[in-house]
């Protein structure tokens, strides 16, 4: 378990003192952390939820790392992910390729330059992650929430150029803002209950207004982080002039972890503070997101844009988890569903980054409009975009497919009928802004095609393979609705959603 | 798995793999494609050829595979998928044959025959679906790879009715997915039973299953066209013919049709269904439609266009035989859903090579088109007859059975809507029939050429020709075993049990 950490941070280091051997080092750790996962995911099939005392000491005075199914599923999907995108940024980098903004070539050290710099970063933005989804108190959360966003400000930077580095100081001011009040949040708890462990803050059901000004200011400072709307317009700039490989990062994986926390604070640390006020709360917060990102994407004039603000809208979906699964009945339908959503998002929203970078190095701009005819040059991208869309958009067997049959299971059951309608539409909208790019994939050009442009396979087949991943995942559903059942809080156990047939 | 669940799953991968392989084929792969194409097509045949012979002798065939939690990935083979899958399996491998010769030139052919192939995919799939998420899947599979299809020509025209169709359909695939959902929520994981799986549920459930039923036909009716949601037919005409004919004959629009009879037959069952009154207004929606496609289909001077409101009304039969509580009227319209294909394919392969020998595209411009295409013209002819109801052809056979089954229980109104519709349809198939034997050609037509004998090519000429064969086979050996009427007494005796 700790290897998980140890491996991506050491080879991180050893990136920043020989940066020419960046590539190797992500490789090495890449089959480390792989090898780790596929050992924790034995071990918790076999004996349930992990949990490991670093250095022996134990909760109060030491630092314990758990692993659940929850946790599990985060972790794995970091390391498919993380694989993809170091696979693809092999190539990204270490071709002289045009980054975000519409330059000409540029000198070859600065080239060399962003490849030096990626590598270390990327190993670090590993480790946080992993770290973060490992933590079993709510101050070590904060800590790897803070590693994450420092690691993810500065790969956003590294794009260079204007843009690139206003959006990257927006993102940082936002980042460290939010984390600050998260910590005064942390730090308000720990005055009131004398803990900051997970399991012993659910132990002792304190409540009282200092308790909630506390959760509020670390639900705060996490939906920031999170993008959730209104408090996402940090994100699309942000998202939007990252170099791909990052851009895939930030949306795949990145946001998911403000998320995480949210999750284990209300469900582990608070769940008797989780009214139906508070849930319904946070629905009406994700169903804004759901409709507002749609509706943005779908006026964006820069596929980055719209790709971006699709991840301000599938954020949204992961939300109605809350009031879906804090009521009787279907609440582990809720759990699996959304989490399945979360998994699927990432496979398709790195997909759908990956092609769009794809696209953007070939074409030499990312306006929608003038991307008549791209699947000619670009087939297995504009494949991969395709495919991805439909996950997205939450057609079967698709992961995203899965994900929403659970939810709208689960509003169905309980009643919650707004829930279905806003589930709906989502989708709907969601495909409006799909076939809104592919519809220039099929335009018809006068003339010959443009020339096939000569893209190393690898970036080709990346963002096709994740989009298949999203698309194929939903026959793992059943897998995946059982390993997350495993130490899965009580409001999800509560009403055992699985139906047997 | 057994190898009877292999012939299954052999069946859907014949086209899927077939797909997938010409999409990586480089567009001047001309022979390597075509030979995949009729490989897939005839691998195809053969296996459903099997699966057919096996029916027959009783062997069950099904396949299950882990899916969502608690719902299986269900593929099975009842009398009813066996129907709608050699009916599309046939269709396809004339079809394939004909898009090759039609589409000769064009370019994109690669991508074309993938999405092609994706498509009959998704269309076996749902026949051989044997819940309903297995069905919802291949549903929409079938509404996304279509739309590369329509769109194919990348022309402005193309890409509008491309988008109309994606509306509509995902539009309809989302109330699909309410009415599957919330089913699923009442009863659990619904498997397609002959006579219906959720009787037990009408009574206490009895105005969620109504709401239910609307929704199902709401969603399925979008592409079965059904009167306010065909709008997108018409559109979707922009496509290159063979994609209509496969559209209109088999594909989409039987799709829906399909599905209607899936959710009325082998989830509600007739009788929960009649007793829940949701059929009548089916059946009366079905009526209006008849009308309205064929007085619509009157006034159409492009000729695609007129068989696209021909199609609307025609499908709408399908759907009246089922919704007329009658066995003897279901019979009538599931031996349409054949039928209709049969007829319909040849008239788009008709016009498909009217267009493409002589640059014609409206029913004005077919004067003396007899003379000069005598082949395709008299294929065409026999489409439009069997259209009309002309007697030993396909067409009658099915309606001579709604008739019956209307007068049988007491629809009066439906054996009116029949008659009327039938003579309307004379009315804008004959006029057509006339222009193309019996006037001069009035030359110069749109496209060069002599006024000789100009038939396209043969891959073109023989589909239309066998599919005419196959109606007047379908109509004149109605009775004989091994017809499509037989089988579908059949499937008449499951349901109804008598």
């Amino acid at each position: 378990m700790a290897l998980l950490i140890l491996a991506p941070l050491t080879t991180a280091a050893l990136a920043v003192v020989i940066p020419r051997r960046g590539r190797g080092l992500a490789f090495v750790t890449a089959v480390v952390v792989g090898a780790a996962v596929t050992g924790l995911f034995r071990e918790l099939r076999d004996h349930g939820v992990r949990i490991h005392q670093v250095g022996g000491w134990g909760a109060p005075l030491g630092i314990d790392l758990r692993v659940d199914g929850l946790a599990l599923l985060m972790l794995c999907v970091t390391a498919g992910i993380g694989i993809a995108v170091a696979l693809y940024a092999t190539r990204y980098f270490a071709s002289n390729l045009n980054l975000g903004q519409n330059r000409p070539q540029e000198p070859k050290d600065e080239a060399t330059h962003r490849d030096y710099y990626f590598w270390p970063i990327f190993l670090f933005l590993w480790t946080a992650l992993n770290a973060l989804f490992l933590s079993a108190d709510i101050f070590n959360l904060y800590v790897t929430l803070e590693l994450l966003g420092f690691a993810a400000v500065t790969l956003v930077a590294l794009a260079g150029g204007p843009a690139a580095l206003s959006a990257a100081l927006r993102y940082l001011t936002v980042s460290l803002s939010a984390s600050l009040f998260y910590l005064l949040g942390v730090g308000l708890v720990f005055g009131q209950c004398g803990t900051v462990d997970l399991p012993s803050l659910a132990a002792q059901r304190e409540s009282g207004p200092a308790l909630w000004v506390a959760l509020g200011l670390m639900t705060g400072g996490l939906i920031t982080k999170a993008a959730l709307f209104p408090m996402h317009f940090w994100l699309p700039p942000a998202h939007a002039n990252a170099p791909a490989p990052v851009s895939a990062l930030l949306s795949a994986l990145v946001v998911k972890g403000p998320f995480y926390i949210l999750l284990r604070l209300w469900f582990e640390a608070f769940p008797t503070l989780l009214t139906p006020a508070v849930t319904q709360g946070f629905g009406v917060l994700g169903a804004g997101a759901i409709l507002w990102g749609s509706i943005q994407a779908l006026r964006q004039q820069r596929l980055k844009l719209l790709v971006a603000y699709s991840t301000v809208a599938q954020l949204g979906y992961l939300f109605l988890l809350l009031p879906l699964c804090s009521n009787s009945g279907g609440g582990g339908m809720a759990w699996s569903g959304a989490l399945m959503l979360l998994g699927a998002h990432a496979c398709a929203k790195a997909a759908m980054f990956l092609a769009a970078g794809n696209i953007l190095h070939v074409t030499g701009h990312d306006r929608i409009q003038g991307l008549d005819g791209f699947a000619r040059s670009l087939p297995m991208s504009a494949f991969a975009f395709g495919l991805a869309g439909l996950s997205l958009v939450g057609l079967p067997p698709s992961g995203g497919f899965a994900g929403k049959w659970l939810l709208l299971n689960a509003a169905l059951t309980q009643g919650q009928w707004w829930w279905v309608a806003i589930l709906l539409i989502g989708g709907l909208l969601a495909a409006a802004y799909v076939a809104r790019v592919l519809t220039h994939a099929f335009t018809h050009l006068d003339g010959e095609a443009t020339v096939r442009h000569a893209l190393p396979r690898i970036m080709e087949w990346t963002p096709l393979g994740l989009a298949l991943l999203a698309v194929l995942l939903g026959f793992a559903s059943d897998g995946a609705a059982r390993l997350l059942e495993v130490g899965a809080p009580a409001l999800a156990q509560a009403a055992k959603g699985r139906m047997e047939p | 798995m057994s190898v009877h669940g292999l012939v299954l799953l052999g069946i859907l991968f014949s086209s899927f793999v077939t797909g997938v392989a010409i999409f990586f084929l480089k567009e001047e792969n001309h022979r390597t494609r075509t030979w995949l194409n009729l490989l897939g097509a005839g691998l195809k045949l053969i296996l459903v050829a099997a699966l057919l012979w096996g029916t027959y002798r009783g062997q069950t065939y099904s396949l299950t595979l882990e899916f969502l939690p608690g719902i299986d990935f269900a593929l099975g083979a009842d009398s009813n998928s066996v129907l709608f899958v050699t009916l599309s399996t046939v269709l396809w491998f004339w079809t394939t044959l004909y898009a090759v010769g039609y589409l000769e030139h064009s370019p994109n052919r690669s991508r074309f025959f993938g999405f092609f192939s994706l498509c009959v995919t998704a269309t076996t799939g749902i026949a051989l679906s044997a819940n309903l998420v297995t069905f919802l899947t291949f549903f929409e599979l079938l509404t996304v790879s279509t739309y590369p299809l329509v769109v194919h020509r990348g022309t402005k025209d193309a890409l509008g009715g491309g988008r109309i169709y994606l509306g509509y359909t995902l539009a309809g695939g989302a109330l699909l997915l309410l009415a599957v959902a919330w089913l699923h929520s009442l009863a659990g994981p619904v498997a397609f039973k002959a006579r219906g799986v959720i009787q037990s549920l009408a009574a206490g459930h009895r105005v969620e299953l109504q709401v239910i039923f609307v929704l199902f036909m709401l969603g399925l009716g979008v592409k079965a066209a059904i009167l306010p949601l065909h709008g997108w037919l018409p559109k979707a005409m922009v496509a290159p013919a063979p994609v209509s004919a496969l559209l209109h004959a088999v594909a989409v629009v039987k799709a829906g049709a399909f599905g209607i009879v899936r959710v009325v037959y082998d989830v509600y069952g007739v009788e929960t269904a009649s007793e829940l009154n949701v059929l009548q207004p089916l059946a009366l929606a079905a009526g209006a439609t008849i009308v309205y496609g064929s007085i619509r289909a009157l006034f159409q001077d492009e000729l695609k266009k007129r068989l696209a409101y021909s199609t609307v009304s025609q499908v709408s039969y399908i759907v009246l035989g089922v919704a007329i509580l009658s066995p003897v009227a279901s019979i009538g319209g599931l031996v349409h859903l054949v039928h209709q294909g049969l007829m319909k394919i040849t008239l788009f392969f008709g016009a498909g090579n009217y267009a493409e020998a002589l640059g014609i595209h409206k029913v004005s411009e077919m004067n003396g088109v007899g003379r000069r295409m005598p082949l395709t013209t008299s294929a065409f002819t026999i489409g439009a007859l069997g259209m009309m109801g002309t007697p030993f052809l396909a067409g009658a056979v099915s309606k001579h059975y709604l008739k019956l089954g209307a007068e049988e229980s007491g629809d009066t109104w439906a054996v009116w809507i029949l008659t009327v519709s039938g003579l309307l349809n004379a009315a804008y198939f004959i006029p057509i029939l006339w222009r193309a034997w019996f006037k001069p050609p009035s030359d110069p037509h749109p496209a060069p050429g002599s006024a000789k004998r100009t038939e396209p090519p043969w891959a073109l000429v023989v589909p239309p020709v066998v599919t005419a064969l196959m109606v007047i086979w379908a109509g004149l050996f109605a009775e004989q075993p091994f017809s499509p009427l037989a089988w579908v007494k059949l499937v008449a005796q499951r349901e109804f049990g008598h």
